[in-house]
């Protein structure tokens, strides 16, 4: 849900960038973070809790908390918050703790 | 190793105005902050200031900012390391720093920690699944890149921070239903509550948030009524049909680097919980400053009176001339004061003369 209409701001006129969530491919605009492109798309859950696999969410959006968690292009434990989307990015929902060279 | 005779942590405006003073004086600044874009929380203010005239009251942080940053590009002796996160800091003011997924070492002179604070949670059912945001992050998420949290909104806090997300909220088209205050007192100016209300929010005092409804994410929220010890009390569960709940219940600074190199931290809950013991804005570490939101969770305008007098105390400790700098610093001074006049202040001129008592 990008904002159309704002008073003040104006977010037109961005570059779409694509990008895989999960194996499916999703579009993001210049500008995205990994979190910002997946909220916009309505993904909700980005990471699971270490030992209930809860669903998380984004929290604090500014690289403090750990909550955004993924697993991209094959790294476990990206600041998804914090890191710009790039074109054609591998982005994975990441399971506990995170392992080298893995999927989830 | 690399060097950098100044390096200042956070590029917010405490960071910016102590690196801006600092580079005026003749010395060498490394800028770092883990983020793409300068300015801390000031990027995504998009409303006019509180604070005084002086510090740009009339203005948008956003517009500050854009000042703040121009000031450093002319110096030579400027770097910027930016999405470059410190990681670790050692006594002998060495920094690890985080770029890329690189490590590198950077050997400092003198160091200014400016790296702000982080947003608190509070414990309620169902509090960490998605959809329950801070409310900084949701200013982030709407004001730097354009994207609405959800649909319809609980806030949780009238704080001045809490005031202002939720009008920006409804800016950005999306609903409030209602802001819950814990006390039985907005806790923010009134300026921003009349704001809120004429657009028909409610403001609902002695009320807190009890759970947050959902599977995968956020449905509803349970909202109560609390007794005189902020107890919930049984039966007066009202539910909201939101897909956001927003937390601004406030904010703790980042100390964790000068505690990794022993600098002293105190509790003072008026100036924000643990905060760096410090005396003219110096650390118990010689050379090390710490300054903005990190010293004490105040505004931005005080942010950047304390980063410039950082800034010139540093300067100075390394035997640069700042021009004029007893009648600056006291300029500076008296600025603080004049903005912490008054009842808004009471807290924190209440938590410095704690400070004061500890140094
Ligand atoms: C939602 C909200 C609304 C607000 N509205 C107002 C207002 O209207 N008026 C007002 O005066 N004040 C307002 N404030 C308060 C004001 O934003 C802060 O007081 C001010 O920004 C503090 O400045 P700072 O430089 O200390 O920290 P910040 O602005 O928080 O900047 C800290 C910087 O440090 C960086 N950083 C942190 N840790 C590291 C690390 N380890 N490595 C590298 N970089 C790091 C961060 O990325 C950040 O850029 C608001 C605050 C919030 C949260
Ligand atoms: S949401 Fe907190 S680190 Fe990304």
């Amino acid at each position: 849900m990008r904002i159309k209409n704002h008073p003040i701001l104006s977010f037109d006129g961005r570059e779409t960038i694509p990008f895989y969530f999960n194996d499916k491919l999703y579009y993001g605009v210049e500008g995205d973070t990994i979190a910002s492109a997946l909220v916009a798309n309505n993904v909700k859950a980005l990471t699971s809790s270490l030992h209930l696999e809860r669903p998380r969410g984004f929290y604090c959006a500014i690289g403090n908390c750990a909550s955004c968690n993924m697993v991209v292009d094959g790294e476990p434990n990206v600041r998804t918050c914090i890191t710009p989307l790039k074109k054609d990015m591998r982005v994975y929902r990441q399971k506990g703790r995170g392992r080298l060279h893995a999927k989830e | 190793m690399q060097k950098s005779e100044v390096v200042v942590v956070g590029a917010g405006p405490a960071g910016l105005t102590a690196a801006h003073e600092l580079l005026k004086a003749g010395a060498e600044v490394t800028l770092i902050d883990r983020n793409a874009s300068l300015g801390g929380q000031l990027i995504k203010q998009t409303h006019k200031f509180f604070g005084s005239e002086k510090q740009y009251a009339a203005h948008r942080g956003i517009d500050i900012l854009e000042r703040l940053t121009e000031n450093l590009i002319p110096y030579e002796r400027f770097h910027l390391l930016s999405e470059t996160t410190v990681v670790g800091f050692y006594h002998d003011k060495v920094l690890t720093c985080l770029k890329d997924d690189r490590y590198f070492k950077l050997q400092a002179d003198s160091v200014i920690f400016a790296t702000g604070a982080s947003e608190h949670s509070i414990p309620f059912e169902n509090n960490d699944l998605p959809g329950v945001y801070a409310a900084g992050a949701v200013q982030t998420l709407m004001n730097e890149y354009g994207i609405k949290p959800g649909q319809r909104v609980l806030m949780v806090g009238s704080g001045n921070i809490g005031l202002i997300v939720s009008y920006q909220l409804m800016q950005a088209g999306v609903d409030v239903a209602a802001v819950l205050e814990a006390s039985e007192r907005i806790g923010g100016y009134l300026v921003h509550a009349s704001k809120l209300r004429r657009l028909g929010v409610e403001i609902r005092t002695n009320m807190s948030i009890k759970s947050a409804i959902g599977e995968a994410h956020v449905e509803a929220a349970e909202a109560w009524r609390l007794d005189e010890d902020w107890q919930g009390i049984e039966g007066s569960e009202e539910r909201y049909d939101v897909d956001t709940i927003c937390i601004a219940v406030g904010l703790s600074p980042l100390t964790e680097l000068l505690e990794q190199a022993g600098a002293e931290v105190e509790y003072i809950s008026e100036l924000g919980g643990n905060v760096p013991v410090l005396k003219d804005y110096e650390t118990t570490i010689e050379g090390v400053y710490a300054c903005g939101d990190l010293a004490n969770i105040e505004e931005a305008s005080s942010a950047m009176v304390e980063g410039r007098i950082a800034g010139i105390r540093a300067a100075q400790a390394l035997d640069y001339t700042v021009e004029n700098a007893e009648m600056r610093l006291k300029a500076l001074d008296d600025e603080l004061v004049d903005l912490r006049s008054g009842p808004p202040g009471d807290n924190v001129r209440r938590g410095l003369k704690k400070m004061e008592g500890l140094t």
